[in-house]
C-alpha cells in the first residue's frame, strides 16, 4: 500500500440507546481504522449495529462513549453547526432511498451541497456539470428527479456526495432500491471513483454487493466478528493496474 | 449561502405546493383586505357625517333653552320654557354683541298632520325667513316663509320633501293645497329641496310655519325652543359663544354661569361629538380586522408547522449535507414572510375593490389612506416573521439523523 494515512480512527465507540426501561447496546466497543484510498464494506445482519456505526462515522449522531477521529480531526462534543460543517466539506453520502429534492433538477441537487459550503455560483454549476457527466447523467442536467430513474437518481446522489471532494464517501445501502443490472453500473462508479483516489466505506446486506469492496467487515450484535480483505478485488483491481 | 438565493430556494418550494401556499395566504388575503376595507369604510363615514353637519349651516350656534330641574332629576335640554323672543331680539339689536350676524328664534313641536285620507306625525317647525339662510334651507318650488306671514300670523306651510310624500304621494304638487296641523287649516307655500339625513335629524320631514303661528296658534306658548346664530365668521365663533352667554345670565339675572337656564353648542361641538362617535366606530371595525389577521397569522403558523412536519426528510437531508441551522431557519422564515408578504398585497388590493363596491353601492365617498396600506405591508410582513419564526425554529432544531428516518 502507497499509501497508509489513517482517515477513520475508530476507538472503543460504543452507543447505547435508552428507551424507558430498557438499555440496546447497539455499538459494543468497536476499534478499527481505515486508511485512505480503501473501499471498504461493512456488512451484517439487520440489528449488527451497522446502521449505528454509518450514523456515527457520517457525524450525523455522536457516540455515547470511546473516539471518532475523521481525516486528522476529533469528531466529538462538536456543536450541531461544527458537525454540518463536517458533513458538508469531509462527508459524502449515498443513501438507500436517494435522497434527493424532490422535483428539483439534477444539476441543483448537485449543487446545493456546494451552495452551503460556500463555492462561488460559476464554479459550482461548472463542477456540477463535471461529475453529472462523470457519473454519466450529462444528458440529464435539466431532468427533475421524478423525471429518471432509480438508478439515475442514485447516480445523481454520487455526484452530489463526491462534488466537494469529501475525504470519505460513506454509502448506506446503495443499491438497496435499484434492479440489479442499474446496480451493478452502480458498484462501477463506485470502483472508478475509488481509483480515482476517494475512500469509500460502504454499507449492506448483500453479499454480491460486498463483493466489489477491497475489505469486508462485518458485524454482530454491535461487535466487530471479521475483517477481511477482498483478494478476488484486490487481483482484479492490480490487474487493471 | 447567500440570502438571494435563500429566497430563490424558498420561491421554489412554495411553488412546488401551489394549492396550500394559496390556502395558507387565503387567511392573510382576507385579514389584510378586511382592514383596507373597514378602514376605508370607517373613513367614509366619517366624512359623511361630517359633511351632513356641515350642510346644516357655517358658523352656526344653537342656543337651546336649559334642562328643566325637579328635585335632582334633570330633565332633558329644552325642556324647559327658559328662551323667550325677547332674548332673540337682544341679540340681534344688543350693542354689546358684535360677532353675530343673522338670529334666528325657533319653536318646535310635533303634531299630527291631515290632509283628506292620509296623516302623518311630524316635527312643526315655527321660523322667520331669515331661517333659510342660517340652515342652507332652499325652496325647490314655491316660496319660503315670508315676514308678512310672521307678522300677520298667516296659517300658510313650507313642506319638507318626506312630508309631501307622506301627506299626498309621489310626485303630486301639494302647492296651495290645504293640510289640517292639529285643529287648523293650513295653505301649502312652498316646498324645500331634499337635504338627506335619517330618523329625528332628517331635515326633510319637517313642516315650517310662521313663528307666530306656531307660538300662537298652534301651540298656544310665548318661548321659544332654541335660538340659531349665525356668527359674521369661523374666527368669531368664541367671541360670539362669550357674548352670548354674557348677555342671556344678565338678562335672565343669573349671576352664576354654571347655574345657566340655557346652553350654547357650536357646529364645532357637534362636529367633535360625531367625530367621537366615528372614530369609536373605526376602531371597532378595525378590532374586528385585526382579530381576522391574527387568525390569519396563526394559520400560516398552521401551514408553516404541516410543511416542517411533511418536510422533515428533506430538512434531514439538508442537515446531512451541511446546511446550517441559521440557513435553515432564514429558509423557513423567508418562506412565511413571502406568504403573508404576498398575502399582504392581494389583501390590499382586495380591500381597496371592496371599498370601491361599497362605495359605489351606497354612492358614498371612496376614501383610501396611504397610512393604512403602509401598515397592512408592515403588519402582513411582521406577521410572517412573527407566525414563522416558531416552525422555522422547530425545522433547525431537528436532528438529521431523526429526519433522514422519518417516513
Amino acid at each position: 500500500m502507497p499509501n497508509e494515512y489513517p482517515i477513520i480512527t475508530a476507538s472503543h465507540l460504543s452507543k447505547i440507546y435508552k428507551t424507558e426501561a430498557i438499555e440496546t447496546m447497539a455499538l459494543d466497543d468497536v476499534s478499527f481504522k481505515i486508511n485512505k484510498g480503501e473501499f471498504v464494506a461493512i456488512m451484517g445482519p439487520s440489528g449488527s449495529g451497522k446502521s449505528t456505526l454509518m450514523h456515527i462515522l457520517g457525524a450525523l449522531d455522536q457516540p455515547t462513549s470511546g473516539e471518532y477521529i475523521l481525516d486528522g480531526k476529533n469528531v466529538e462534543s462538536l456543536s450541531d453547526d461544527d458537525l454540518a460543517d463536517i458533513r458538508n466539506k469531509k462527508i459524502g453520502f449515498v443513501f438507500q432511498a436517494f435522497n434527493l429534492l424532490p422535483r428539483t433538477t439534477t444539476l441543483r441537487n448537485v449543487m446545493l451541497p456546494m451552495a452551503y459550503a460556500g463555492v462561488p455560483k460559476e464554479q459550482r454549476e461548472e463542477l456540477a456539470i463535471k461529475y453529472l457527466t462523470m457519473v454519466g447523467l450529462g444528458d440529464r442536467l435539466h431532468h427533475t428527479t421524478n423525471q429518471i430513474s432509480g438508478g439515475q437518481q442514485q447516480r445523481v446522489a454520487i455526484a452530489r456526495a463526491i462534488s466537494l471532494d469529501p475525504a470519505i464517501i460513506l454509502a448506506d445501502e446503495p443499491t438497496g432500491n435499484i434492479a440489479s443490472v442499474q446496480a451493478e453500473e452502480i458498484m462501477e462508479i463506485f470502483k472508478k471513483i475509488n481509483e480515482k483516489g476517494h475512500t469509500i466505506v460502504m454499507i449492506t446486506h448483500e453479499p454480491d454487493i460486498a463483493e466489489h469492496a477491497k475489505r469486508v467487515i462485518t458485524m454482530r450484535d454491535g461487535k466487530i466478528v471479521g475483517d477481511i480483505k477482498n483478494t478476488k478485488r484486490i487481483t482484479y483491481f492490480h490487474s487493471h493496474k | 449561502m447567500e440570502i438571494s438565493e435563500i429566497i430563490l430556494e424558498s420561491i421554489s418550494s412554495l411553488t412546488l405546493n401551489k394549492l396550500r401556499t394559496s390556502l395558507a395566504m387565503l387567511g392573510i388575503v382576507i385579514g389584510i383586505g378586511s382592514v383596507i376595507a373597514l378602514v376605508s369604510l370607517g373613513q367614509a363615514s366619517q366624512q359623511s357625517v361630517q359633511s351632513t353637519i356641515q350642510s346644516l349651516g357655517s358658523n352656526l350656534l344653537t342656543i337651546s333653552s336649559g334642562s328643566q330641574r325637579n328635585g335632582t332629576v334633570r330633565g332633558a335640554a329644552g325642556s324647559q320654557a327658559t328662551l323667550s323672543n325677547a332674548d332673540a331680539t337682544a341679540i340681534a339689536t344688543s350693542p354689546k354683541i358684535t360677532t353675530v350676524k343673522n338670529v334666528s328664534p325657533e319653536y318646535s313641536g310635533r303634531s299630527q298632520v291631515i290632509t283628506g285620507s292620509n296623516n302623518t306625525n311630524t316635527t312643526i317647525l315655527g321660523v322667520v325667513p331669515i331661517y333659510a339662510g342660517v340652515h342652507s334651507v332652499s325652496v325647490s318650488s314655491g316660496s319660503f316663509i315670508t315676514e308678512r306671514d310672521v307678522n300677520s300670523m298667516t296659517k300658510v306651510a313650507v313642506l319638507g320633501p318626506t312630508v309631501v310624500t307622506d301627506l299626498f304621494g309621489e310626485g303630486v304638487d301639494p302647492l296651495g293645497q290645504k293640510i289640517r296641523i292639529g285643529s287648523q287649516y293650513f295653505t301649502v307655500i312652498g316646498v324645500t329641496t331634499a337635504k338627506g339625513g335619517s330618523g329625528p335629524s332628517n331635515q326633510d320631514d319637517r313642516i315650517y310655519v310662521p313663528l307666530t303661528t306656531a307660538q300662537k296658534q298652534l301651540f298656544g306658548v310665548k318661548n321659544l325652543t332654541s335660538i340659531a346664530v349665525e356668527a359674521i365668521d369661523a374666527t368669531a365663533m368664541t367671541t360670539a359663544v362669550d357674548e352670548i352667554g354674557y348677555l342671556l345670565l344678565d338678562m335672565h339675572k343669573i349671576t352664576d354661569p354654571t347655574k345657566a337656564d340655557f346652553s350654547i353648542m357650536s357646529q364645532a361641538d357637534m362636529l367633535s361629538t360625531a367625530s367621537q362617535v366615528t372614530g369609536t366606530f373605526t376602531t371597532l371595525l378595525s378590532g374586528v380586522a385585526a382579530i381576522s389577521l391574527l387568525v390569519g397569522g396563526i394559520g400560516i403558523m398552521n401551514i408553516m408547522l404541516v410543511t416542517v412536519t411533511e418536510r422533515t426528510r428533506e430538512i434531514g437531508l439538508r442537515k446531512a449535507l451541511g446546511a446550517k441551522k441559521k440557513i435553515i431557519i432564514t429558509q423557513f422564515l423567508v418562506e412565511s414572510v413571502i406568504l403573508t408578504f404576498t398575502g399582504g398585497i392581494l389583501g390590499i388590493l382586495l380591500g381597496i375593490l371592496l371599498a370601491f363596491i361599497y362605495a359605489r353601492l351606497t354612492s358614498g365617498a371612496f376614501v383610501i389612506s396611504a397610512a393604512s396600506i403602509f401598515l397592512a405591508f408592515v403588519v402582513s410582513t411582521v406577521i410572517g416573521v412573527v407566525f414563522g419564526w416558531y416552525p422555522a425554529q422547530r425545522a433547525a432544531s431537528l436532528q438529521p439523523i431523526e429526519a433522514l428516518r422519518y417516513e
